[in-house]
């Protein structure tokens, strides 16, 4: 073996470790913020009469899951220049990864609205609600109680996806302790530490989220 | 178009030889990791807490990681353990054990959710534990695992792109070899992203033939 460990050599990047870990949180954040937004169009879109709407969500829904993260990554970040959307690294990455969530977030937000009863929302059509406020008063907040704890895993699973990143040179945790394997050859410190800070950041927002689901009682 | 396709002519062994690959790491860390999750599922619904700790404690850490940490992690930290892999042999150790993780998961929530009455009537009947398991629970257990299995499967298969990074000759570095040569990005990312969605939706219909063949008459 004859390999010693220094970890003073981490100590003295640790602030970059540290950046790169809070550069990932608001990746991960950015885009579930985006991916709601498209999660909810398109889970509401699904519950009209009209079938085309409900046809084109499932498209996007299984195109998506079906397609690996990184291959999309790139995809928007190399091959959209070629028909002239040319988007930043940190834009084109918060973007992949929003479409990416879109697709998940739309079937948890379908499952959430599923679980919303029949005769609450019979109740607000009685007491004469409109289509729209039924929806903003009535059937989201049940929805969105209904949907925190996958939301919850999904913010997770978003905040590990931000390792893909590092692929096109975003500076985030992974990329740090790439950087610092190839210029100190520490390379079992480096990787420790980051999977270290990965798991401990993820286990502090699943605790987070533990705490946050017991202050909202199931319906 | 016409360019296009002659360079997909010009291609085709490198995209064959890339696909091949990405299937054969699929299946084989599907295969080593189901077989880990058996063992790990097993050891945290009935183990005693000497050996349901550490699995505990390994399940958690594996899963709190993202795998591409996990994979350039293996990549370069099993030669300080004294053991020489090369890419796809260590890409396939960290799917594997990604896979185990998950597996153990989901085999341990099938496990415990048949009631404990089934163990105490094997019991009665004379069997011993390894064939109260073979025999009664764990086909049981599979009606719940198949379809959440299958699609561990497809993440798996999304999971193997990962190892373009460290140089494992699959689908994606493929892909980015042969745009690196023709500059057909838009096209040829396009294509890769068609055959993954194409593997990926024959699993998913295996995924629904199972739940429908596991489903309760």
């Amino acid at each position: 073996m004859g390999y010693t460990f220094q970890f003073g050599v981490i100590e003295a990047n640790f602030d970059h470790f540290l950046y790169g870990l809070a550069l990932g949180l608001a990746l991960a954040f950015a885009a579930i913020l985006v991916g709601t937004l498209i999660g909810l169009a398109c889970a509401f879109a699904t519950m009209g009469k009209v079938p085309l709407p409900s046809r084109l969500v499932g498209i996007y829904v299984s195109a998506i899951r079906n397609t690996p993260l990184l291959v999309i990554i790139l995809f928007i970040y190399f091959a959209l220049p070629q028909l002239g959307i040319r988007l930043g690294k940190l834009e084109s990455f918060v973007f992949s990864l929003a479409i990416y969530a879109g697709a998940y977030l739309t079937e948890v937000f379908r499952a959430g609205l599923a679980g919303v009863p029949r005769g609450v929302i019979d109740a607000g059509r009685a007491i004469g609600l409109t289509g729209f406020q039924l929806a903003l008063y009535v059937i989201s907040p049940i929805m969105w109680r209904n949907c925190l704890p996958a939301l919850g895993t999904t913010f997770i699973s978003l905040f590990k996806d931000t390792s893909l990143a590092a692929v096109i040179a975003i500076p985030e945790l992974t990329y740090q302790a790439r950087k610092l394997n190839t210029e100190t050859f520490r390379v079992a410190e480096a990787w420790a530490t980051a999977s270290v800070l990965y798991l401990a950041t993820c286990l502090l927002i699943a605790a987070g989220l533990r705490q946050l689901e017991r202050r909202f009682p199931k319906f | 178009m016409e360019h296009f396709l002659h360079e997909l002519w010009i291609a085709r062994w490198a995209l064959a030889q890339g696909l091949l690959l990405t299937v054969e790491i699929s299946a084989a860390s599907i295969l080593c990791g189901s077989l880990i999750g058996l063992l790990a599922g097993i050891g945290l619904t009935y183990g005693k807490w000497p050996l349901r700790l550490p699995i505990r404690a390994a399940v958690d850490s594996i899963r709190g990681i993202p795998v591409l940490v996990l994979i350039l992690a293996s990549f370069y930290l099993l030669t300080f353990a004294g053991i020489n892999l090369t890419a796809v042999e260590s890409g396939l150790f960290a799917l594997s054990i990604f896979c185990g993780a998950h597996m153990g998961e989901i085999i341990r929530g099938a496990l415990q959710s048949i009631p404990v009455t089934q163990i105490d009537a094997g019991r009665a009947i004379g069997l011993t534990f390894p064939k109260i398991l073979i025999y009664v629970l764990i086909p049981q257990a599979m009606r719940q695992i198949m379809p959440v299995w299958v699609n561990t499967g497809a993440e798996l298969v999304k999971a193997s792109t990962l190892l373009s990074v460290i140089g494992t000759g699959e689908l994606l570095l493929r892909t980015q070899e042969i745009v690196g040569r023709n500059f057909m990005t838009l096209e040829f990312y396009a294509l890769c992203g068609f055959l993954y969605f194409l593997i990926n939706s024959v699993i998913e219909r295996l995924g629904k033939f199972a739940s429908r063949r596991f489903a309760l008459q």
